[in-house]
C-alpha cells in the first residue's frame, strides 16, 4: 500500500512533533503533493495560456509581445459568435438529454432495485461500456448510422423511409447522440449517489400524507436530489463545451464548436490565437459553472 | 414478496433501452471487426475470418499499435501508482480544515471542469517555451494527473465520510502513533476504495487523449495512435483494434474485481470474531 513519509512519527513534544501536531502544518504537509501537480501543471498553464494570448505570432513562430490583436480579431469575426452559439446548443441538448436518462435510469436503480448486490451488478453493466475508447466508441455509431448502416437499412426494411436518410450520420444529431452516449453516465453517478442520501422514511411519509406517485416525485426526491443534478450537469456541461473531438468526428467536419477552433488553430501553430479563444473559453465555462454552484453549495455535498 | 408497480416495469424497460443504446454500437464494431478480407467499414459480412486481427500484428500494416500500447500502459501504471498516493494524501488533509484548504479545494474542483485541450495547450506551451521536451512520461504524465487527481480525491472524500473515527480513536487510546494509526488501521480499511481509485486513474489515464494530445511528444500512447488511424484508415483493422481494447479493458476490471473480492474473503475471514464468540 502506499506509503507516507510525511507523516514520520516524530517524538512527542520534541519541536517537529509539535510542529506536526499542528493542523495547518499536517495539512500542508499531506496536501503539499496534491497542491504542487495543480500548480505546476494546471495554475502555470493557465497563467501560460493567458499570457501567450497576447503575443504574436508568425508563419513558423511565436513571439513575446504585448498586443490585443488577437482578442480584436477574435472578437470582431462574425465566426466566433457563430461558434460560441453552436456550442452553447451542443451544451444544452446534451444537458436535457443526459438529465433526462441519467434521472430516469438513476432512479430505477435507486428506487426499484432493492438489492444492493443488484444495484452493483446493474451499476457495472452500466459502466463496462465506458472501459472502450473514447474513439473508438465515437466511430463505432459510423456502422450504425452510416447509409448503408443498420440504422437506415432496418427502417427501410420495415417500410417505415422509402430512401437512406442522411441526417442521421455526420449532421447535429450524431453529434448530440454520441455526447449523450459518453456522458449520460456523468450524470447517472452523482444524480444515483444523491438518491440513495434519501431517508426513505420521507417517502414513506409523503405517502401517508396522501401524495401521489409524481408529487412525491417532484416534492420530495427532485428536491433532494439538487445537488447531485447539479454535479452531474456541471460534469456534462463543460465536458460538452471544452470538447473538440466528439464533433469533429461526428459532424463529419462540417460542424465547430469553440474546441475545434482551438485545436484547428493549433494544427496551424497560431498558439496566441488558440490561447485567446481559450481565455474567452475559460472565463464562458467559468461563469457558467459560477451560476450551477448558486444553486448548490458543493464543499458541503462531499 | 409484494408486487411491483406498473411503474417498474415501465422503468425496467427503460433502463434495458439504455443498456442497448450503450452496447449496440460496441457489439456493431465487435460483429464487424471479424470481418471477411474483403468485408469494409459497414455491413453486409463479406465471410467471417480473423484477417483484420492478424493485420494489427503487422507491424508495417498499422502504425506503431505496440509501442504505443507499451506507452500507454506504463503511463497508466505510472499514473495510477501516484494518484492513490497523493489522493490518499490529500484525503487525510482534507479532514480538517487547514489554511488555504479552501483555496486549494477550488483549485480541485477546477482541475475537474477546465476544458482538457486548455490544459494540453498550456502544459504543452509551458514545455516548449521552457525549452524543454515534451515527453509523455514528463508533461503527459503531469497533463494526466490533473484529471486523476481530482477524481480520486472526490473518490477518498466519499470515503473518509463514511470513515468511523472509532477505530482510530481506539488504537491512539492503546498508544498507537499517528503514523501506526493510518498504517494499521485507516489504510487496512479504506484499501478496498483505493482499488477504486487505482481503477480509476489507471482508465483515465489510458483512455486520455484531449490532455495527452500536445503534451505526449514524439511517441504517441495509444489513444493518439487510435486518432492518427481513424484519419487514415479505412479499413475494419480499426474495428479490430477497438474489439481487443475493449477486451483488454475487460480484463483489467476482471483483474480489479478478482481482487476486490480476494480482500473481501480475506477480511470475513480473519478480520472478523463476529459469530465466533459464546452463544
Amino acid at each position: 500500500m502506499s506509503a507516507h513519509p510525511t507523516t514520520s512519527p516524530a517524538a512527542p513534544g520534541s519541536l517537529p512533533g509539535a510542529l506536526l501536531k499542528n493542523r495547518h502544518v499536517s495539512g500542508w504537509l499531506l496536501a503539499s503533493p496534491l497542491g504542487l501537480v495543480l500548480a505546476v501543471f494546471l495554475l502555470l498553464p493557465i497563467a501560460m495560456i493567458a499570457v501567450v494570448s497576447f503575443w504574436g505570432a508568425t508563419e513558423f513562430s511565436i513571439y513575446p509581445d504585448f498586443q490585443w490583436d488577437n482578442y480584436a480579431f477574435l472578437l470582431s469575426s462574425p465566426v466566433t459568435y457563430k461558434v460560441f452559439l453552436n456550442t452553447f446548443k451542443y451544451a444544452v441538448l446534451t444537458w436535457i438529454f443526459t438529465l433526462g436518462i441519467g434521472f430516469t435510469v438513476a432512479y430505477f436503480l435507486a428506487f426499484h432495485i432493492r438489492s444492493l448486490t443488484w444495484q452493483i451488478a446493474l451499476f457495472l453493466l452500466c459502466t463496462i461500456p465506458f472501459w472502450t475508447s473514447n474513439i473508438i466508441r465515437m466511430i463505432s455509431w459510423i456502422p450504425f448510422l452510416g447509409r448503408n448502416g443498420i440504422a437506415n437499412s432496418t427502417l427501410m426494411s420495415m417500410g417505415v423511409i422509402d430512401a437512406p436518410l442522411d441526417w442521421l450520420l455526420y449532421s447535429d444529431f450524431s453529434v448530440i447522440l454520441a455526447f449523450v452516449h459518453l456522458y449520460t453516465l456523468f450524470m447517472v453517478v452523482p444524480i444515483f449517489n444523491s438518491m440513495m442520501r434519501i431517508d426513505r422514511a420521507l417517502i414513506e411519509a409523503a405517502y401517508d400524507a396522501g401524495a401521489t406517485g409524481f408529487q412525491t416525485l417532484t416534492n420530495v426526491i427532485i428536491p433532494l436530489c439538487k445537488p447531485g443534478i447539479m454535479i452531474g450537469s456541471i460534469f456534462v456541461v463543460t465536458l460538452v463545451m471544452g470538447d473538440f473531438i466528439t464533433v469533429r468526428f461526428m459532424s463529419g467536419s462540417q460542424s465547430a464548436n469553440v474546441g475545434r477552433l482551438i485545436s484547428n488553430d493549433i494544427a496551424l501553430l497560431q498558439y496566441p490565437s488558440a490561447a485567446a479563444t481559450a481565455v474567452i473559453l475559460l472565463i464562458t465555462v467559468l461563469m457558467v459553472i459560477g451560476i450551477l454552484l448558486r444553486f448548490v453549495d458543493i464543499r458541503k455535498e462531499l | 414478496m409484494d408486487r411491483r408497480p406498473r411503474s417498474f416495469y415501465l422503468l425496467a424497460a427503460f433502463f434495458a433501452l439504455f443498456l442497448l443504446f450503450l452496447y449496440g454500437p460496441t457489439f456493431t464494431i465487435a460483429i464487424l471487426s471479424f470481418q471477411g478480407p474483403e468485408g469494409g467499414l459497414t455491413f453486409p459480412m463479406r465471410g467471417v475470418s480473423l484477417h483484420w486481427f492478424r493485420d494489427l500484428f503487422e507491424q508495417q500494416a498499422v502504425g506503431d499499435i505496440w509501442g504505443s500500447f507499451g506507452r500507454s500502459f506504463t503511463l497508466g501504471l505510472m499514473v495510477m501508482v501516484t494518484t492513490v498516493i497523493v489522493s490518499v494524501m490529500g484525503g487525510l488533509a482534507f479532514r480538517k480544515r487547514f489554511a488555504g484548504s479552501g483555496v486549494l479545494f477550488y483549485m480541485v474542483v477546477t482541475s475537474l471542469v477546465i476544458p482538457s485541450i486548455l490544459v494540453s495547450l498550456g502544459v504543452g506551451l509551458i514545455f516548449s517555451q521552457s525549452g524543454l521536451d515534451v515527453h509523455w512520461a514528463t508533461s503527459g504524465f503531469g497533463a494526466q494527473l490533473t484529471w486523476t487527481l481530482p477524481f480520486g480525491l472526490l473518490i477518498m472524500f466519499a470515503v473518509f465520510n463514511r470513515f468511523d473515527k472509532s477505530y482510530e480513536e481506539a488504537a491512539r487510546d492503546q498508544g498507537a502513533t499517528a503514523w501506526q494509526t493510518i498504517r494499521h488501521v485507516v489504510l487496512p480499511i479504506i484499501a478496498p476504495s483505493l482499488i477504486g481509485v487505482a481503477l480509476f486513474g489507471f482508465t483515465l489515464s489510458y483512455d486520455e487523449f484531449a490532455r495527452t494530445l500536445l503534451t505526449a511528444g514524439s511517441h504517441n500512447t495509444l489513444p493518439l495512435e487510435i486518432y492518427g488511424m481513424t484519419t487514415n484508415v479505412t479499413t475494419p483493422v480499426i474495428f479490430a483494434l477497438g474489439t481487443l481494447t475493449t477486451a483488454f479493458s475487460l480484463a483489467v476490471i476482471g483483474v480489479f474485481l478478482a481482487t476486490v473480492w480476494t480482500m473481501n474473503r480475506r477480511r470475513a475471514r480473519r478480520g472478523s470474531d463476529a459469530g465466533q464468540g459464546m452463544v
